[in-house]
């Protein structure tokens, strides 16, 4: 069966089995920022924007992204270098592995939350694994990075 | 994972309860739980274009479709209005947002998990099962039914000004819960509800809020991998003496 998304802006089509998963679709497009982390639905490692709202790509099965538009890393590089500076910054980022679901996730909430108390965000990201930071130093990027563009917006 | 045949985008319920009725035909609801098994599936059906995925309320009872988010009912303005921050608290803890985007009431409710906070939640509120043969029953009375080839389309809790919380244990934040305690209470009446015992959720009404902590050690509980029968049994009673203080505080 064919599957047609808007993909980081793109208009992309693809032949897919009914059980592709929109993971496997998405690596098969070319995005390979997208990785699948533990098969249980659990680490965010996958997560995407499907019209905007994160998902785990691992779960969604292909078909049910025909005609709608998914965002992946490699579709917000200007957003993910600017927070991943502040990520380097405060040590927020070691093996890396994480960091692509990780980013989309923080972005999400950025759109989704103004003014995120600490709880919120660590709420909002609890769907995000990382096995090497403890989360301090990327609670403390975030809160440096949402400081930064709303000075920014002024 | 599971593997499937087939795909059908569903175009109405009636030919979803026709591919449903071979056994090997499989609803798919957010996929979340579907994914980690591995299921044959022929025929994998899709009931995403039926409009299914709506929170619609009138003046007596809201209607949750079965396509419906875990996230949608968490960030609900109506189930805000009518029930506080309780459908909030009853998902809050399940995985990640990016997980309750994908996970569906129907899909929770219909597999009927022992573990389901959705069920527990449920349970303790004056709610009903919409189903496309059978109508509508209780849900505490579809959640003692063995699944079958029916499909379940909403789920309608009423607005009886009922008041509710919700508690869970988990060994780590995120992961399935220890056990897990709704509470509600309308007028003279008081519903308590544990489920993850590890069992099914199962409810018990009582006219007397200081016989509660009785209660809950008189409910059948279980061990597993996360807990013992004898913890479970201690959590029930600490989960009980907090659901009470919270309701008691909202009501205040």
């Amino acid at each position: 069966m064919t599957v047609t998304i808007t993909l980081n802006g793109i208009r992309r089509t693809g032949e897919v089995q009914p059980d592709t998963s929109l993971y496997t679709f998405l690596r098969q497009q070319g995005c390979l920022s997208v990785k699948c982390g533990c098969e249980t639905s659990n680490c965010g490692l996958c997560t995407v924007h499907l019209d905007g709202c994160p998902v785990l790509s691992c779960s969604v099965p292909a078909f049910r992204a025909d005609g709608h538009e998914v965002t992946t890393l490699e579709g917000v590089q200007k957003e993910a270098e600017e927070f991943g500076a502040f990520l380097a910054d405060e040590g927020g980022e070691q093996c890396g592995f994480c960091s692509p679901g990780f980013i989309l996730s923080v972005l999400a909430m950025a759109r989704e939350l103004e003014n995120p108390t600490d709880d919120q965000i660590k709420e909002y990201l609890a769907g995000n694994l990382c096995r090497c930071t403890g989360y301090q130093s990327q609670l403390r990027a975030i809160k440096k990075w949402l400081a930064a563009r709303k000075e920014g917006d002024k | 994972m599971y593997t499937a045949s087939n795909y059908v985008l569903a175009q109405s319920l009636d030919q979803a309860l026709e591919l449903n009725r071979k056994r090997s035909s499989a609803i798919i609801g957010g996929g979340c739980w579907l994914r980690l098994g591995r299921k044959r599936i022929g025929t994998l059906i899709d009931l995403s274009a039926l409009g299914l995925d709506k929170i619609q309320e009138n003046e007596e009872e809201i209607s949750l479709g079965a396509m419906v988010t875990l996230r949608q009912m968490e960030t609900s303005k109506e189930l805000e209005a009518a029930f506080g921050p309780f459908f909030a608290d009853m998902v809050r803890h399940i995985v990640g947002v990016q997980f309750r985007n994908c996970a569906t009431l129907g899909g929770s409710v219909a597999a009927r998990f022992g573990f389901s906070d959705i069920l527990t939640g449920l349970m303790a509120l004056d709610c009903q099962v919409e189903l496309a043969q059978k109508g509508r029953m209780p849900l505490e009375e579809y959640a003692r039914l063995a699944p079958d080839r029916d499909i379940l389309t909403a789920v309608v809790v009423k607005k009886d000004g009922r008041k509710a919380v919700y508690q869970s244990a988990r060994n780590i934040s995120t992961d399935l819960p220890v056990l897990t305690c709704a509470l509600s209470h309308k007028g003279d009446l008081w519903r308590l509800v544990f489920g993850a015992r590890p069992g099914k959720a199962e409810a018990v009404e009582t006219g007397d809020p200081g016989s509660l902590e009785r209660l809950a050690g008189e409910f059948s509980f279980g061990g597993n991998m996360r807990g013992s029968e004898e913890y479970r049994r201690h959590l029930a009673g600490v989960l009980t003496r907090r659901a009470l203080e919270q309701l008691r505080r909202e009501e205040e």
